[in-house]
């Protein structure tokens, strides 16, 4: 992250922005795949090894690039479902039926394979642990300073494949030991199209701050207690960290599922400020 | 640096001239915000020009509706990497929103409601290049899409085309907006793929 101090700025009067100063800078990087696996029916996993890679805040994206023999490329932009320092990158690829790139990604790619990727990208739908220094230092001196700077909850929302920024949210929040309350809504058509499905128990049944909220649209697992079928406001009120908490809300999914949510959010007391969406598109 | 992918043949590819590069053609019409999408009733809505003088320009809806309306047929390119070709759309010029607003300063803040906000150079919106758009594709313009009113820039990214807009504020410095802090160029041209700091 120390290049952040040097980023050069693409214009004499630009400054990066605070924002973007905390991030590691961003360029083309190549990357190689050291693994893949199926991570649904219709997912996979790829783990890439950048060279070069700064590391990068979980909730960043990436765009990556394909070129074919003849000159012609394609650029698709992808959340990344890791975080932290190092050059290791995971993604997780949603194949769409009439895509160019992801059936690609999910059917032909191969451990070896080269690919070119530029990021870190995006300084928005991030979510970063507590500096628990910081938050000590500011205890030393005045006493509101300390809870000032103790981190607001955060309500994470998935929507299929949306879960990929999240997921990273919720490892690094693992990982750190971070104490802030995380909660997580996953909404997934079946049992079979979990992203994450291992870690995520795992992260939900090692934690006493993180807990996970699975719904399921088309098919419930034997035994589930809920009836298979979309979330619905009274199903969200009943999830999500109400609104008295002040939770950060992230919410990622397709265009539908966002605005849906989003506007029940609000509809619930949430303040518009408090809700960062990550949409989907059709291509 | 760019090699070639093993294996990937774009197969079924038809590069249209039309396309910037790193541009795919999308027929639908994706959706890029930050946040959730706010609902303003046209009878509260408000447009408003602010110049380094204390001058403010206003406009009420049936103000703004009064004014000479222009059909826009264009290109769109927003850096998520999709365009859009051939949208239709009616709004109002800013040439004809500044005809009467006196400014030195050649950089514009677009404020929105909801709190966004995005940079611009007024020689980017000035001589024919940019609207208040109202209308899409012959219908009012879906609150999702930025409805009841957006910018239209389409020459530039478009995140510069500021949904829910409210506002401009002249600027004597460019200054960067709010995807322009979190990581977009602060000009934004798609010809020349300028997305990222």
């Amino acid at each position: 992250m120390s290049d952040a101090s040097t980023a050069t700025a693409t214009s004499a009067t630009s400054e990066p922005a605070p924002a973007l100063a905390a991030m590691p800078r961003a360029g083309w990087h190549v990357a190689t795949v050291v693994a893949t696996r199926q991570e649904t029916a219709k997912a996979a996993r790829l783990e890439l090894d950048v060279d070069g890679w700064p590391g990068n805040a979980a909730g960043q994206h990436l765009d990556l690039r394909l070129t074919a023999p003849d000159g012609y490329t394609v650029t698709r932009s992808y959340s990344i479902a890791s975080s932290g320092p190092g050059t290791r990158v995971v993604l997780a690829v949603d194949k769409l039926p009439d895509g160019e790139v992801s059936p690609f990604l999910v059917d032909e790619v191969r451990v070896g394979d080269r690919l070119e990727v530029h990021g870190p990208l995006g300084a928005f739908f991030v979510w970063r642990p507590v500096d628990r220094g910081a938050v000590r230092a500011a205890g030393d001196g005045a006493g509101g300073a300390a809870s000032a700077l103790r981190a607001r909850p955060v309500q994470l929302i998935a929507g299929g494949s949306g879960i990929v920024p999240l997921f990273a949210m919720a490892t690094a929040h693992a990982e750190a030991r971070d104490l802030t309350p995380f909660r997580m809504l996953y909404s997934v058509r079946t049992p079979d199209d979990l992203f994450f499905a291992e870690e995520l128990m795992a992260l939900a049944a090692a934690s006493d701050v993180f807990r996970l909220d699975l719904v399921y649209t088309r098919r419930t697992p034997d035994g589930w207690p809920n009836l298979a079928g979309r979330v619905t406001r009274a199903a969200l009120a009943a999830a999500v960290l109400p609104a008295t908490e002040r939770p950060i809300v992230y919410v990622c999914g397709s265009t539908g599922f966002v605005e849906r949510v989003a506007s029940w959010l609000i509809e619930l007391g949430h303040d518009a400020r408090d809700i960062r969406t990550e949409r989907f598109g059709g291509i | 640096m760019s090699f070639i992918t093993r294996g990937f043949s774009g197969r079924g590819h038809e590069r249209d001239e039309r396309l910037p590069p790193g541009q795919t053609l999308a027929h639908d019409f994706p959706v890029l915000s930050a946040g959730p999408t706010p609902e303003i009733d046209t009878a509260e809505w408000e447009f408003s020009i602010a110049t380094e003088t204390g001058g403010v320009h206003s406009w009420n809806w049936e103000q703004f509706m009064a004014l000479p309306i222009e059909e826009v047929d264009t290109d769109i390119h927003c850096v998520t990497h999709w365009s859009k070709l051939g949208t239709s759309w009616r709004g109002v010029s800013l040439d004809t929103l500044f005809e009467d607003v006196e400014t030195q300063y050649e950089y514009v803040m677009a404020h929105s409601y909801g709190g966004y906000t995005t940079n611009l150079a007024l020689d980017d919106l000035l001589d024919g290049k940019a609207w208040i758009a109202f209308e899409f594709d012959g219908e009012p313009l879906d609150p999702e899409h930025g409805g009841p009113a957006r910018l239209l820039v389409p020459h530039l990214y478009f995140w510069k085309s500021a949904k829910w807009v409210r506002g401009l504020v002249m600027m004597g410095e460019d200054e960067p907006g709010f995807w322009e802090q979190n990581g977009y160029h602060l000009h934004g041209d798609p010809w020349k793929e300028e997305r990222y700091w």
